[in-house]
């Protein structure tokens, strides 16, 4: 039973992933081209003459291979680029946008057949007005024969049913049908390609007009880079849902940076005593060991029922979320002290307490640091998490109510945000270790 | 009673499973204040469990260590230790590093960093006292390390293969700098070496030990140390007497080997 099930998940997913395949291997064909045209460009430039560019075997020499900074710009460049085609943004000139949606005039013929076997083709006038403007459907002139013209007014995007027999001298309860559409025949529950997108009969006989989309995306899917760009600024001037973007953003951060100290401050003496003594280590070693693989997200329930949606139940998260983190990197900076760096402070008199000042706790700076990178990276993505789940303030509050209403555009702004902000809180924290542990590695 | 007493030193432990591990038996000796002795034998003879029991670092199971009149029992500022390599402070700079054990004891600081400007001139390090230790290359590190354990002013100095990492060429330089220090500080001195060549350069008395259970082989008084204070060392290793006695020494620790590589169940 639950192998069919999962094997069917696995099926959809598989045809899922067979149908984003060509855009894969266009991407990847884009890379290639671009790999291509530097290559060029290169040729073009005076070579350099650094060491590395004189190696000769470079594929599979670990050293030679370096981020090239050209491609990471072309990257970000193609990202936005891709973005702004498949949503038709202003910003970038119509010829580089993806085909958009049928918006505009057009027009098919159908074919009715009576009951008693007379035929007749009517017009239909359609058409596509996008979300910005309105229009009403043109008037036109009935026509001959028993079949009347009609037309219909739809806005891009949407489908609409046309009851074709509303004007017609017969109807479906007369026993006519429509036999053809632009000439192509059709029945129930068959459709037909016209100018000016799909036109299907129902099973109940009607007409679905659903005009082309094209290949962009619909706001409510993904908006253009400049809208999540506007509604950056109108969101910092004027906040969401009365609060400022400020507000959520230094409520996850004071969460974070809350909770992360508490653990640091409880998980590196706890990671020293496991170090220093083994009555600690044998103590806490099952606690640790259970606790470290238990991904935080899981605490969230348990965490709301003991101690509400408030700030005390996200710090509490956080708090657990470093805790065992700093607790392992300390243990480890610990364990980590060659022994001849003890024997060394010993044999020149330094007492216990001198040994763990002088020579254990600087020894560990070093892991402490690492695990704090970790920590603080754990700690972002379980803040906004915690929020998503229940919050009152937050950015990941913040996304989530967008999402309820369909805000697509806050809630990439939101994505973006975390992403930047998370990025950061990393650099910062490279960067102190640089300032701070230079010795890093040197040992 | 002053100098360093090494008392029918034994050394046994269980290995998980119930075996045991003689690593010493018996191993008596004593060291006169300002002897040099260096310490040669095969890998498991048990000379760095010897040092490290002087050292205080491991207790032994039978005997006791007697230095100036008392028994040792644990590490002391008195019996101070060179390593191979990495038993300096990354996180302190040349001059930290060598004024450790002088902070340890709350020295203050002018006449630290008296003691501290006047070692590394010794060994010829005073235009590096800011750098960071991981700048230096590995035989200056060393120097430093040289220069951290005299700061101390410690009875007697314990070096295990303290230049066993090093380059020939530096490894040459430190060998002089060694005799130099011995000679001008007057201390007692203990060498662990793999070096035959360094054993007989450095020791004033050497000390060749046999492995399973770890006992003292032969010893010997050399004139090597004396001559090489201050000259240079190749001219010592022209000596017809160093080449007869390397040789000789050479055969005694091959013989051990042989017989180790040939014991069912020894060796790899």
């Amino acid at each position: 039973m639950i192998i069919s099930d999962l094997g069917q998940e696995l099926a959809q997913l598989g045809l899922g992933l067979l149908r984003a395949l060509p855009f894969m291997i266009g991407y990847v064909l884009l890379i290639l081209l671009f790999a291509l045209v530097w290559r060029l460009v290169k040729r073009a430039l005076t070579p350099r003459r650094d060491f590395t560019s004189l190696k000769t075997v470079t594929f599979g020499d670990e050293s030679a291979v370096v981020s090239n900074t050209v491609a990471s710009v072309i990257s970000v460049v193609v990202v936005f680029l891709l973005w702004g085609a498949f949503t038709g943004s202003a910003l970038l000139p119509r010829f580089l946008h993806a085909p958009g949606p049928f918006i505009g005039q057009g027009s098919f013929t159908y074919t009715v057949e009576a009951a008693d076997g007379r035929r007749d083709d009517a017009r239909v006038d359609v058409t596509v007005y996008d979300k910005d403007g309105v229009v009403d459907p043109a008037a036109v002139a009935p026509g001959e024969g028993i079949a009347k013209d009609d037309s219909i007014a739809l806005q891009a995007y949407r489908s609409k049913l046309l009851l074709w027999d509303a004007n017609d001298e017969v109807t479906r309860k007369d026993g006519a049908r429509i036999v053809a559409i632009d000439g192509k025949p059709v029945g129930p529950g068959g459709e037909v390609e016209t100018a000016i997108g799909r036109v299907a009969v129902t099973d109940k006989g009607t007409l679905n007009v659903v005009p082309a989309q094209g290949m962009q995306m619909e706001e409510i899917w993904l908006p253009a880079p400049e809208a999540v760009w506007h509604r950056l600024i109108t969101i910092w001037r004027d906040g969401y849902q009365n609060v400022t973007l400020a507000e959520h953003l230094s409520y996850s951060l004071f969460r974070v940076v809350v909770g992360f100290l508490l653990g640091a401050i409880v998980g590196i003496p706890l990671g020293y005593a496991m170090g220093l003594s083994d009555w600690f280590r044998g103590w806490f070693d099952p606690i640790v060991e259970f606790m470290r693989p238990v991904p935080p997200l899981a605490l969230i329930p348990l965490v709301i029922i003991w101690a509400g949606i408030g700030e005390q139940g996200k710090i509490i998260l956080l708090f657990l979320a470093a805790l065992w983190i700093m607790a392992i990197a300390a243990r480890s900076g610990v364990s980590g002290v060659k022994i001849s760096k003890v024997h060394a402070a010993y044999s020149l008199g330094a007492s216990k307490v001198q040994i763990l000042r002088h020579v254990i706790i600087p020894n560990s700076l070093p892991e402490i640091f690492t695990g704090a990178r970790v920590a603080m990276g754990v700690c972002w993505g379980t803040v906004v998490a915690a929020e998503l789940v229940a919050a009152e303030k937050g950015i990941g509050k913040m996304i989530v109510a967008a999402a309820k209403f369909q805000s697509t555009d806050i809630v990439i702004m939101g994505i973006i945000l975390i992403g930047v902000i998370g990025f950061g809180i990393d650099l910062l924290m490279r960067w102190a270790e640089r300032i701070l542990v230079p010795w890093k590695g040197k040992g | 009673m002053s100098g360093l007493a090494i008392e029918n030193i034994s050394m046994r432990f269980d290995l998980p499973g119930g075996a045991s591990v003689q690593a010493l038996k018996d191993v008596s000796l004593t060291l006169a204040p300002g002897e040099l002795l260096s310490v040669l034998g095969p890998s498991g003879c048990g000379k760095t469990t010897l040092l490290n029991i002087v050292a205080g670092f491991l207790a032994p199971t039978e005997g006791r260590i007697v230095l100036n009149g008392h028994e040792v029992k644990g590490p002391d500022a008195e019996r101070g230790m060179v390593f191979q390599q990495g038993a300096l402070f990354e996180w302190m700079n040349v001059r930290e590093n060598v004024g450790f054990g002088p902070s340890m004891k709350g020295m203050p600081a002018a006449e630290k960093r008296q003691i501290v400007d006047h070692l590394l001139e010794v060994v010829g390090l005073k235009d590096f006292k800011e750098k960071a230790v991981y700048e230096l290359s590995g035989g200056m590190q060393q120097r430093v390390a040289l220069a951290r354990c005299l700061a101390n002013d410690p009875d007697v100095i314990l070096m295990d293969e303290p230049l066993g990492a090093l380059d020939a060429l530096t490894r040459e330089k430190m060998q002089s700098l060694v005799l130099k220090l011995w000679k001008e500080t007057g201390k007692t001195i203990i060498l662990i070496t793999h070096s035959v060549e360094e054993a007989l350069l450095l020791g004033e008395r050497l000390l060749v030990m046999a492995p399973r259970p770890g006992r003292i082989h032969k010893e010997y008084r050399l004139p090597f140390a004396e001559l090489g204070v201050g000259k240079d060392l190749r001219q010592v290793k022209k000596h017809p007497d160093f080449a007869r006695t390397r040789e000789e020494i050479l055969g005694m620790i091959w013989d051990m080997e042989e017989e180790i590589m040939g014991q069912p169940g020894a060796g790899e």
